[in-house]
């Protein structure tokens, strides 16, 4: 059984954004880049499948549209355990353009099972998997929080809007995961990281897909009013403001 | 040419969040001189749909049909696509919510559609047709083009105001082309949160971070929320402890949500927890460093130990509220 885990590099989650000259893109002088938060999960949960015998998991591939910039990224996640990496050519221009890319290299190269995060924390776009699963026609299941694999078959939790569910699926399939998906990201062991140095990384060229959107600028988040503090020995002002002035009680 | 919003309902009720889709979509359909269709999957009375009209759909269409019991991406994709076709819709909105992010991405491939996901505003133009956006998890906002003739649009929750529209709508049962063969999501076992408002509803909402000290320490936390009719959350490290349920984690990685005050108790205000709460109306810290970067995102502050501060606002709460 072969499992895909898709890769966004995204800025470290601590990143004060600023935008370049004309607000159309991100100032990326000084950025650390990391893999994104869900990825690492996806990517750990993988590596835990791998680990375990019986679930018949033997490789875990890592995919990233993206240049060359975002290598050491994918080196990372070599260095926690991916056996290899693909790398498609092309500046990621829209999640329409990257779920295209990401079908195409698995209409190739056949997985079982596709990992991808819930959303990446830059875009925030929530719809790479979906997409995916969409170009390749297989089933999806959304906000998985947990992932097993028994007797060859995938037992899902996954939450719905007012509670959760257990649910089965399929192979392949494409598993848009959230929190819970692995207790705590994997890190590199100094194995790991030795390991990566000689690991592949495949490069694909992009197949031509016309994006469907486009970003044309951004702006800051409106300022927030300063903080009015209420005295801590009479909190009964605070209800009072909350009532009156805000009026949200 | 249309605007079809897809309305999702709970056990036949629709939500807060229902209306707030319907009112978005008539907002847009001024805005294009078009008018406004929803679709409501499942088992949903008359006079329930009906409602749907009071915030300005012109035509309610039903589609009842038990293989859409549960949630199939796929065969929930196709539903709708194939409603959009039939109504001819250039907008499709839907929420932002796990059916949403479920669905939205297979209609968008299915039908060649742009999607703008969580998207907060009104267009800020319809030609082009530009969309307002959330990204780098709430540190900035896109302007976000979308060039394909259709559009889906998912919309975050309690980000847009209801606008009520008297509109007498008709509505409509439809049939469509479904069946049982297509849906590989088997479900084994629902687990329905009940009795509680859940926390992406919740227009209040009172969350601890690690200054709460200890889980023992909830229960005032607790009966504050319940005295405000909010629900309760809290910080990543509260959660990954296992002091509180982790449905009730918000941040980055946790859940988004915008409820019109958010009292924050003991959590310092790292980018990462701001992520997820920075969309809310009204920020109240409460924290014993006045030095506590939450202070900067926050309009009411308290510098003060979290377990005298809370006991006083719960009676302080309950005399107000007399
Ligand atoms: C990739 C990534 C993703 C993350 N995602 C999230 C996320 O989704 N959500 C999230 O919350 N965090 C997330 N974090 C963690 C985040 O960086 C912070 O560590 C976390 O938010 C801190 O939680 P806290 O505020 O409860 O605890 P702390 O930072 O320890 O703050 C506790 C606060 O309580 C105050 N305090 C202490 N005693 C009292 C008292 N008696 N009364 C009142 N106040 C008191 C202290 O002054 C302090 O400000 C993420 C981190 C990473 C790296």
């Amino acid at each position: 059984m072969k499992v895909l885990v898709c890769i966004s590099n995204v800025p470290d989650t601590t990143t004060r954004i600023k935008f370049a000259e004309g607000n159309a893109s991100i100032d990326t002088t000084g950025i650390q880049w990391v893999i994104n938060p869900w990825d690492e999960l996806s990517l750990t949960r993988a590596l835990e499948l791998k680990d375990d015998p019986g679930t018949g998991v033997k490789s875990v591939t890592i995919a990233h549209v993206g240049p060359a910039s975002a290598e050491p990224t994918l080196r990372k996640a070599l260095a926690i355990g991916a056996d290899e990496a693909v790398r498609v050519n092309a500046e990621s221009s829209d999640a329409y353009f990257v779920a295209a890319q990401i079908a195409e290299v698995i209409r190739k190269e056949q997985f079982d099972i596709i990992l991808c995060g819930i959303e990446s924390s830059d875009y925030n776009g929530s719809v790479v998997g979906g997409m995916i699963s969409e170009f390749l026609g297989i089933p999806s299941v959304s906000a998985v929080s947990g992932l097993k694999i028994e007797n060859g078959n995938a037992v899902i939790n996954r939450e719905i809007d007012g509670g959760k569910e257990v649910v089965t699926i399929p192979l392949p399939f494409v598993a848009i995961v959230q929190k819970g998906i692995a207790k705590e990201p994997r890190i590199a062991s100094m194995r790991g990281i030795m390991l990566a140095r000689t690991k592949p990384i495949r490069t694909f060229e992009p197949v031509s897909v016309e994006p469907l959107t486009q970003i044309i600028s951004f702006e800051k988040p409106a300022p927030r009013s300063a903080c009015k503090f209420v005295d801590a020995e009479n909190p009964a002002q605070l209800i009072d403001l909350l009532m009156n002035e805000a009026k949200v009680i | 040419m249309s605007v079809l919003v897809y309305t999702e309902n709970w056990d036949g009720k629709f939500k807060k969040l229902s209306y707030e889709l319907v009112s978005y979509a008539s907002g847009v359909a001024k805005m294009l001189n078009s008018s406004v269709t929803a679709l409501s999957i499942g088992k949903v009375e008359e006079a329930e749909l009906k409602r749907l009209g009071d915030y300005g759909a012109a035509r309610i269409l039903s589609v009842d049909n038990e293989i859409l019991a549960s949630l199939d991406n796929q065969t929930y994709a196709n539903v709708i696509a194939e409603v959009a076709g039939k109504e001819n819709a250039s907008v499709i909105i839907i929420s932002n919510n796990n059916t949403g992010k479920a669905v939205a991405p297979r209609l968008s491939v299915k039908l060649k559609a742009g999607v703008g996901s969580g998207v907060s505003r009104l267009p800020l133009s319809v030609n082009p047709f530009t969309l307002y956006k959330r990204t780098y998890s709430g540190n900035a906002f896109a302007h976000v083009i979308i060039k394909s003739d259709v559009k889906i649009l998912t919309i975050a929750q309690n980000s847009f105001d209801l606008i009520e529209t008297a509109n007498n709508a008709a509505v409509e049962k439809i049939n469509v082309s479904v069946d049982n063969s297509q849906v590989k999501t088997k479900v084994q076992n629902i687990q329905k949160q009940t009795g509680k408002i859940l926390l992406t509803d919740a227009d209040i909402v009172v969350s601890g971070g690690r200054g709460m000290k200890s889980p023992d320490n909830w229960s005032t936390l607790v009966e504050l929320a319940s005295a405000l009719g909010g629900a309760t959350a809290c910080s990543r490290p509260v959660s990954d402890e296992g002091w509180r349920p982790h449905e009730e984690h918000t941040g980055q990685t946790g859940k988004i949500i915008a409820p019109n005050l958010y009292i924050a108790v003991g959590i310092s205000g790292a980018t990462q927890h701001l992520a997820g709460i920075s969309s809310s109306k009204y920020i109240v810290a409460i924290n014993t460093d006045k030095d506590a970067p939450i202070f900067e995102s926050a309009q009411y502050g308290i510098v003060g130990d979290a377990m005298k501060v809370l006991p006083k606002l719960v009676s302080a709460v309950k005399e107000f509220k007399k």
